[in-house]
This record gives structure tokens, C-alpha cells and sequence, in this order.
């Protein structure tokens, strides 16, 4: 009997919930694999898609954004080997599994520990909650390809933002099987967007763009580049989180400040009164 | 309108130096680089005193003072220490708030019941507030270890000098960093005299120092390497600018911008109550408030009878003399700023929009502009989407809530609205849905040191006040 020929897989981009090739047909080869090239156009597109999924995912209960999250954990447990096989620790999958666990906990606690009550000095009620700033561009650091990733992602869409990811160059294959599991967990698609490619071509076109509402640098690990994107994020006046230091350590806890940079705090007055 | 006799509150309780020094280490000293300039009353053009301007060497000496002060004293000190120097300021605060009152009122030009009863009140209520947390940062919900950044540089306006100083200086004090402050040229008396309350405290010197000058003092300022966190103040052109400016350091940043809000009045809304709003959002502090309603937007059933009464109620309020108690609109704070004023009422009008101002006697003197409103505006006309920092108004209106969600909704700013209806889901339905920072409903331009006040968009980023205020000068 002739041994079985494998099925093997093309690595595509992911936006809009669905899974495209680059719009300008180019591919790398990277990890022993063709990997899709995004160009700007694409990168465009991602924004389009992330802006149309803003309203309904922003707009979920938190605890149906909870759940969502929980359910990516469920279905990353599920493909452990799948990580397994493409070069990632057993130790990072259930750290990355864990992770998207704990944030999904936060989805209905952030706007109680963030927000709340203010005791004004006059007869009025006054509250201030968080909420979601938009649409938001995120470089994944290189490593831990897996739950780097997942750190950078999860904070952002956990409150109700939608993300565009430009995922590591070097090693883009945990982003885009990350992708396949995000695909397959309820979640809307246009939450999470992910490009492959060169940082270099993708990133100055997200950080300039005028629909987008806040920049992630953390893996880009040009100290020029990260302030030629800044830069280009003050335009719209973007929020801006700054590369992730060398010696970052990943497994520690992550608190919460990726998740309050990328949120606005609403503060509501009204008199009290008969 | 009614007749009343002048009410003027007296000026002979501040004493008005002829010349100001820059506030470093602990001492005022002349400038080692820097020239001087002169602060005018804007209501009269009389200068008032001649202050010293900072050159880059002076900005350089204040963050080093700052810098030492941080390092040797402040940072260094148990919160329970800084929060007693921060209480004591706030009680000198009150004890001197109507000498305080009064140069604010000279030197900016805002009535004097605004600066007696809305400004003064709240500047020592911040200072209070924060003195409360220099001790308890750790229980902030920001870990359990919180730490200063260290040395703050702080830009502020020209439209609330001496609130918006509070709202730099108390919390940064708070969190334990020390700071350098420079507030806008039009307007540096009442930060010299917060300067002279910090020597009364006794203060250690170098916690607050005050560089006073234009726009290449604050430029010097927020690059100086020395620094480590910019908070800034003004208008979102300039905001830009720094956040350009900090790229690739790692300077923390906060801003606080411009605005264009919308005030929402639905047909249900009483009318009587909504027009007292609308005359707040827009005429308070002559229309100097980055989060003025400068855009009424009314239910096209009840537009007519909103304006009718609008406009009834513009021609009783008084414009005139500050310090006198009656008045209701003080003076534009600088020619350049009734320059862009008048610039922009213009474009109103060659633009086909239609200019109204009650009957109104102007000083000869001074810099005044009449309450104005402007309306058939549509939203391409640039009244309606520029900042324009004065005492002009541009109505819109519209027919259903999502309309008026969308037509609020379209400016690149976000930092307030306003939305008067009777209905209260109606008020959480609208307020879900406007992307502003702050949203009054049935009321307007209220501010408290516990209540989080800042932008969406490109009004900035960053929140001052409230336990969220901390946040900004802390290293989370």
C-alpha cells in the first residue's frame, strides 16, 4: 500500500471573518510555507471590516462578549496539538489557553472596578463608565508567537473593541491557526483581523489611518520604526501603547492596563429632583 | 432689560506686582535666557504686570530644581506628609479665594461671579479631593504598588487658569511627582500667586515651578528630556503636535483638546429649563470652554419655539465690566483670540448662514464680542465644525433621535454633549450612543473634582479628575 499524501494547508489572511488571499496575489515563504503577502489595500480592507464589526460586538452584553471569549479557550484546548506541531510549547498552549480564559472573566467586572459612582458635590447623579474606543491596530510581538498573541488580542476585543492584527513576519503560523480557532468561537466576523506580512508595508498604513482609534506597538522592535508610527498615530490622535520592553515576561500577570488604554471613560450627569 | 446701578467688586484686595520672575526651586528669579512680555486686562487693554518670559535655559533649570525636588524630598515622603502640604494648600486656597477671584477675573477677563462661584470653589475643591489620595494610592485599583513617574511637565489654557492649574498640579502632587508648569501667556497672574501660596504651605522647593512664557517656553517644555510625563491643555492643532513630539520616548501622555458639542433639546424637553442650559453651554466664560454645546441641536417640531425663547433670554444677559457682579459675559481674553472669533462669525455668514445678536452696548474699549447665535446652519459649514472659543452659537436641527445621535456624532471632536428630554430611557438611549466623554442631560457644564472630565477622539485622550485623574501621574 502507497503511503497517504498529506493534505496540505495554504495560509490565508483573515478579514472580515472569512479567510482571503492577499488582494495583491503575492505570498512569502516562511516556516517551511507560503504565507500570505498583505499589501496596503488589504490592510484597508481589514480597517473596513474591524469598523463594520464595532456596532454589534461593542454593542454585545458583556457577558455574551464573556462567553464568546471562554468559547475560544474551549476551542484552543480542543487544537492543542495543532500548536503542538507547529513548533509551540506545551507549557505557552495552556498559558495561552489560561489567558483567554482569564479575560474573558473580565468582559462584565472591568466596567465594575473602572467605573462607577461619583459622589458630586450638588444634587446630581453621576456615573462614569468604560467603554470600547474602536477600532484598534495591533503589531503581536514575535514571541511567544502563540501567547504573545493571545495577550495582545484578547485585552483589546475583551471590552468590545475590534482589532487589526499585523502578525509577526517571522513567524506567522500560530496567527493564522489562531485565526482558524477564532473562526470556529462565535465570534463576529470583522472582530478579529489578521494580516501576514511585512510590518513594514501594513503597519504605517494602519497607524495613519484616520478610522483607526488606537495603535498596540508591542512587537514592533525597531525603536525608529515604533517612533515614525507614532508619529503618524498623533494625525487622528490615536492612543497609543508603546513597544513591550526586550525582557517582557509574558507568563507573568498581564493587569489590566492594555485593556484601560484602549477604553474611554463616559461620565453621565443628571439632577436629582421632584 | 432692566437698570441696574455698577456693582463693581473691589480690586484693592489683590496687590498687583509691576513685575513677575519665573517660580523655580522655590523662588522667584529673572530669567537667564528668556526676555519678558506684558499681561493686559483684556476688558480695558491696561497692563497689569510684566512677567518674566523663560528661555530654554530657564525651562532646563526648573526641571532639574523639579527633578531634585523628586528625587531628594517629595518622592521620597510618605503620602500622609504630601497630603497635609496639599490640604494646607487647599485652605490657603479658600482663605485667599477672593483675591484669587478677582486677578483671575482682571487678568482673563471672566465675570466675577464666575470666577467667585464656579472657578475658585472648584480649585480648592480639587486640591482637597487629591490631598485625600497622596495616601491611599495603593487602594486606586491600580496594584498594589503604584509609583510617581517623576517629573511632570504640565501646559495649560488661558480660559480657566487657575482650575486648569488645579487640575495639573493636585493630582500630579498627589501621585507624588513634582512638576513644571507653564501657564498661557494671556493669563500667568493667578499661577505666580499660586506660586506665593506654595511659600506660604512651605512647600519644599522644587515640588512646583512655574515657567511663564508663549509657545516656545511650552515647546521647551514638553521636549525637554528630563521630563517624564507631558500633560497638556489646549487646542487639538498644538496636542498634535506634542504627541508628535513625545514619539519614540517614553514620556507619558495625556491631552485634553478641543471640542465641538452637541446640546440635543427633544420636543419634550421643558423648554424654559433647556434654554437656561443652552445659555450655559454656550455663553459661560464667554464661550472660552473647550466643552461648550456649541452646536444646539432641536427637534425640528419645536425649533421655533426654543429660539423665540432663546433669544428672549440672550437679550437680558449683560456684557460688560468683569468685576462687576451683574455681569453675565466678560471680555474675549486677547485680540488674537476676538480676531478668530470674528474670522470664523464671518465665514458663518458669507456661508448663508443667518447671524443674530441681541441689541448690546459694547465697552469702547477692550476686546468684546456680543452673544451670538447663527442659524439654517447645516453641518458642512465650517461653524459648525470648527472650534470656535467664543460666544457664538450654531443651531441645527432634526426630526428623529438617530438623526440627532449621527449629527452629534459628526466631528472629529468627542469631549461632551448635552441631551434635554423628559424622558429618562430616552437619556440612556442617546447617552449609549454619543461618543463624547462627558454628557450632561438636563443640565450642562458641570464639573466636580470627583467626576472624570476628558475626550474621545481627537478631544485627547486621558481623564482628569476622579480616581481615573491618578491614573495620568502614576506608573501602572
Amino acid at each position: 500500500m502507497s503511503e497517504r499524501v498529506a493534505v496540505r494547508k495554504t495560509y490565508k489572511l483573515f478579514i472580515g471573518g472569512k479567510f482571503p488571499r492577499s488582494e495583491s496575489g503575492r505570498s512569502y515563504i516562511v516556516q517551511d510555507s507560503n504565507v500570505s503577502l498583505a499589501s496596503r489595500k488589504d490592510a484597508r480592507d481589514a480597517v473596513v471590516a474591524a469598523r463594520a464589526a464595532v456596532k454589534g460586538w461593542a454593542g454585545a452584553t458583556a457577558y455574551n462578549r464573556g462567553q464568546i471569549l471562554y468559547r475560544v479557550a474551549e476551542m484552543l484546548e480542543g487544537r492543542r496539538d495543532q500548536f503542538i506541531a507547529l513548533g509551540v510549547s506545551a507549557d505557552e498552549v495552556d498559558a495561552a489557553i489560561d489567558r483567554w480564559v482569564w479575560y474573558a472573566g473580565w468582559s462584565d467586572k472591568l466596567p465594575q472596578v473602572y467605573g462607577g459612582a461619583n459622589p458630586v458635590a450638588g444634587p446630581y447623579f453621576n456615573l462614569s463608565a468604560p467603554e470600547p474606543t474602536g477600532v484598534v491596530a495591533v503589531v503581536a510581538p514575535a514571541a511567544p508567537a502563540l501567547l504573545g498573541l493571545v495577550s495582545v488580542i484578547a485585552p483589546a476585543i475583551v471590552t468590545g473593541n475590534t482589532v487589526v492584527v499585523a502578525a509577526s513576519p517571522a513567524a506567522p503560523l500560530a496567527a493564522v491557526t489562531l485565526a482558524e480557532v477564532l473562526a470556529t468561537s462565535d465570534l463576529p466576523g470583522g472582530v478579529v483581523n489578521i494580516l501576514t506580512g511585512k510590518l513594514t508595508e501594513t503597519v504605517p498604513t494602519l497607524a495613519a489611518h484616520m478610522d483607526v482609534n488606537a495603535i498596540d506597538l508591542t512587537g514592533v522592535t525597531d525603536a525608529e520604526l515604533a517612533a515614525e508610527l507614532e508619529v503618524k498615530a498623533a494625525e487622528n490622535l490615536k492612543r497609543v501603547l508603546r513597544p513591550a520592553p526586550a525582557d517582557h515576561d509574558w507568563y507573568a500577570d498581564p493587569g489590566v492596563t492594555r485593556m484601560t488604554v484602549l477604553l474611554e471613560t463616559k461620565t453621565v450627569w443628571h439632577p436629582k429632583g421632584v | 432689560m432692566f437698570e441696574y446701578a455698577p456693582a463693581p467688586e473691589s480690586r484693592s484686595v489683590v496687590d498687583i506686582k509691576p513685575s513677575y520672575g519665573l517660580f523655580v526651586d522655590g523662588k522667584f528669579v529673572d530669567p537667564v535666557d528668556g526676555g519678558s512680555f506684558k499681561s493686559i486686562n483684556p476688558a480695558s487693554e491696561e497692563v497689569l504686570a510684566e512677567i518674566a518670559e523663560a528661555g530654554s535655559e530657564d525651562v532646563d533649570r526648573a526641571v532639574r530644581a523639579a527633578r531634585q525636588a523628586y528625587e531628594k524630598v517629595w518622592g521620597p515622603m510618605p503620602g500622609r506628609d504630601r497630603a497635609k502640604y496639599l490640604f494646607r494648600i487647599a485652605r490657603l486656597i479658600q482663605e485667599r479665594s477672593r483675591e484669587l477671584a478677582v486677578l483671575e477675573s482682571l487678568d482673563n477677563g471672566k465675570p466675577i461671579k464666575e470666577s467667585r462661584d464656579v472657578d475658585l470653589p472648584l480649585v480648592a475643591a480639587h486640591f482637597f479631593y487629591y490631598a485625600g489620595w497622596a495616601d491611599k494610592l495603593e487602594h486606586a485599583g491600580f496594584g498594589g504598588n503604584p509609583r510617581p513617574l517623576g517629573v511632570a511637565a504640565q501646559v495649560i489654557p488661558w480660559n480657566f487658569p487657575l482650575l486648569m492649574l488645579a487640575w495639573k498640579i493636585a493630582p500630579a502632587l498627589a501621585a507624588g511627582n513634582t512638576v513644571v508648569l507653564k501657564p498661557a501667556e494671556t493669563t500667568p497672574l493667578t499661577a505666580l500667586l499660586f506660586a506665593e501660596i506654595c511659600q506660604q504651605a512651605d512647600l519644599p522647593a522644587g515640588v512646583v515651578n512655574i515657567v511663564t512664557g508663549a509657545g516656545d517656553t511650552g515647546r521647551a517644555l514638553v521636549e525637554h528630556p528630563g521630563v517624564d510625563k507631558v500633560a497638556f491643555t489646549g487646542s487639538t492643532e498644538v496636542g498634535r503636535a506634542i504627541a508628535r513630539s513625545v514619539a519614540g520616548t517614553r514620556k507619558k501622555l495625556t491631552l485634553e483638546l478641543g471640542g465641538k458639542a452637541a446640546n440635543i433639546v427633544f420636543d419634550d424637553a421643558p423648554i424654559d429649563q433647556a434654554v437656561e442650559g443652552i445659555v450655559n453651554g454656550i455663553f459661560f466664560n464667554q464661550g472660552h470652554v473647550c466643552c461648550a454645546g456649541s452646536r444646539l441641536l432641536v427637534q425640528e417640531s419645536v425649533a421655533d419655539r426654543v429660539l423665540e425663547s432663546l433669544k428672549r433670554r440672550m437679550a437680558q444677559l449683560r456684557v460688560g465690566d468683569p468685576l462687576d457682579k451683574n455681569t453675565d459675559i466678560g471680555a474675549i481674553n486677547s485680540a488674537e483670540q476676538l480676531a478668530r472669533i470674528r474670522e470664523l462669525s464671518d465665514a458663518g455668514s458669507a456661508e448663508g448662514a443667518e447671524r443674530w445678536s441681541p441689541p448690546c452696548e459694547l465697552p469702547d474699549r477692550g476686546f468684546w464680542f456680543a452673544p451670538t447665535i447663527f442659524t439654517g446652519v447645516t453641518q458642512a459649514h465650517r461653524i459648525a465644525r470648527e472650534e470656535i472659543f467664543g460666544p457664538v452659537l450654531s443651531v441645527l436641527t432634526f426630526r428623529t433621535p438617530a438623526e440627532a445621535v449621527e449629527k452629534a456624532n459628526n466631528t472629529p471632536y468627542g469631549l461632551s454633549a448635552g441631551i434635554w428630554t423628559d424622558k429618562g430611557s430616552r437619556i440612556l438611549w442617546v447617552a449609549d450612543r454619543l461618543r463624547a466623554g462627558v454628557v450632561w442631560a438636563n443640565t450642562f457644564n458641570k464639573f466636580d473634582p470627583t467626576s472624570p472630565f476628558g475626550g474621545y477622539k481627537e478631544s485627547g485622550y486621558g481623564r482628569e479628575g476622579g480616581r481615573h485623574g491618578l491614573e495620568a501621574y502614576l506608573n501602572v
